[in-house]
């Protein structure tokens, strides 16, 4: 089972596990809910998405609220600190969580406790708290988009907002980013970066890019990179190899988005909505499986 | 839909030893939001600081501390405590400090204007002058701004330096600012 890891914009949102449900433009998760519209929330809704499309169980979410001050997070990493080891999850994706090394590496403990090792797959705050402690090697996956990749390509920076100007924050420069990111052991064992191209990758290279279709508004649309990466942790946690689940991540992505027919004001709700749809597509389009995970 | 890029770097400005010709010190905070109200505090009241990363040795992910004329630091601390935005620790320094990300990105949407710091991405409806998206980041106080910011037009709505917390928040902020730039010509 696939479990996801995050935070809410909430104050009131308690600790909260269990599976979620989509109402509308919102998910609920054992008598809670939030807007589906943006951060984990969009992640797990593209999760229950791809996991009904594929008739899988739905993920597991790990939620608490936080807007910013840490508490929820600091309190989310305490209970997986003690309990994470009791689990059986094959799949645990991190996402919108207070950059904090020291809670991070107490949380990769618990990991390495289970009986077990799932597959792990960083995005936004916990990704960065990965890439600074040293320990980006331990995940399986990361999906970090241009900026995020010159972040994990300066050997140097904290935060994304430290990254040096030298570091050109481009998508031409993406395969040279990557290949400093693997030179200085601050990617994950794959990379799915999404941009104006998506590219998969690993340490020897580049594995697969996706340009099509290009929309170019999805650029400016927040959540359409959280569901990118919720998609491919359902994949993933369905069985299907890495490469090949960031692939049809990325083009199940880009081509939900293009039945959306958006704007820059477009909300991702209305992208999740389609997801079923282009995944269909993106898997009936895909070649057969020779990898592994 | 066209667009094009623009990159555009800001100024960046000399720091304290190159000023003043003294040493210059840090003020650490527990939580980014501090320092993001001792700066307003700071300069608000026309002291020469700038907000920077601090060294490797305090870092713990999400940081920001305050570079300032060493010797003023009294004068400093003394205004902070009126204010109850007192500092866990008064650090001199003398490698240099992480500057924070100086580079714009902006794209022309045509009806839309985006504008991106480091991770942050501020959208605006050039008609309405409304903020339609707010996307990128990875701190938790992300969706939170997003939420309380898009719907939001540009001249009244909440400021990510009063009600954001992290440095995603501070970057958004900068964003907000190169918009209200953009907009005003």
């Amino acid at each position: 089972m696939l479990a996801v890891i995050g935070t809410v914009p909430d104050t009131d949102f308690p600790l909260t596990l269990g599976e979620p449900e989509l109402q509308g433009e919102r998910l609920a998760v054992a008598g809670h809910t939030c807007s589906l519209n943006r951060g984990t929330a969009a992640l797990l809704a593209a999760a229950v998405k791809t996991a009904q499309t594929l008739s899988h169980p739905r993920p597991w979410a790990y939620l608490i609220g936080d807007i910013g001050l840490g508490d929820g997070s600091r309190k989310l990493y305490e209970h997986l600190s003690r309990h994470l080891g009791e689990t059986d999850f094959s799949t645990l994706c991190f996402h919108y969580l207070m950059p904090d090394v020291d809670w991070h590496n107490k949380v990769l403990f618990a990991v390495q406790a289970m009986i077990a090792r799932p597959l792990l797959i960083a995005d936004a705050g916990f990704m960065y708290a990965a890439k600074m402690s040293g320990q980006a090697a331990e995940y399986d996956l990361f999906t970090p988009d241009v900026g995020e990749l010159a972040f994990l390509a300066d050997e140097k920076a904290p935060h994304p907002f430290y990254t040096r100007g030298f570091i050109l924050q481009d998508n031409n420069q993406a395969p040279d980013l990557m290949a400093r990111a693997y030179r200085y052991d601050n990617a994950a064992r794959y990379l799915l970066v999404k941009g104006k191209v998506d590219y998969v990758a690993d340490r020897h290279g580049i594995l697969a890019t996706v340009t099509e279709p290009h929309i170019a508004a999805l650029e400016a649309i927040g959540g359409t990179g959280d569901t990118i990466t919720g998609i491919a942790a359902a994949l993933i946690d369905a069985g299907m190899a890495i490469p090949k689940a960031a692939l049809i991540a990325a083009k199940a992505n880009r081509l939900a988005g293009f039945y959306a027919n958006p704007t820059p004001a477009t909300q991702v709700a209305a992208i999740i909505d389609l997801i079923p749809q282009a995944l269909k597509e993106a898997l009936a389009a895909s070649l057969p499986d020779n990898g592994s995970s | 839909m066209s667009f094009f890029n623009l990159f555009k770097r800001k100024t960046a400005p000399l720091s304290l030893n190159e000023t003043y010709g003294q040493g210059a010190g840090i003020l650490i905070f527990a939580h980014t939001s501090e320092v993001i109200r001792a700066e307003k505090v700071l300069k608000n009241a026309g002291w020469p600081i700038r907000v920077m990363g601090p060294p490797p040795e305090i870092q713990t992910g999400c940081d920001l501390v305050i570079e300032f004329p060493l010797m003023e630091k009294l004068r400093l601390l003394r205004l902070l405590k009126e204010v109850r935005t007192t500092p866990l620790a008064v650090v001199p320094v003398n490698s240099p400090l992480l500057q924070p990300v100086d580079l714009f990105q902006i794209k022309d949407f045509g009806d839309y204007l985006m504008v991106r710091a480091a991770n942050m991405k501020l959208t605006l409806d050039k008609t309405s002058r409304r903020i339609v998206n707010v996307s990128g980041g990875g701190c938790p106080d992300v969706p939170f701004l997003a939420q309380r910011m898009v719907g939001q037009i540009l001249e009244s709505a909440p400021l990510p330096r009063d009600i954001g917390h992290t440095l995603c928040g501070y970057a958004l902020q900068l964003a907000f600012e190169e918009m209200q730039r953009l907009c005003s010509q």
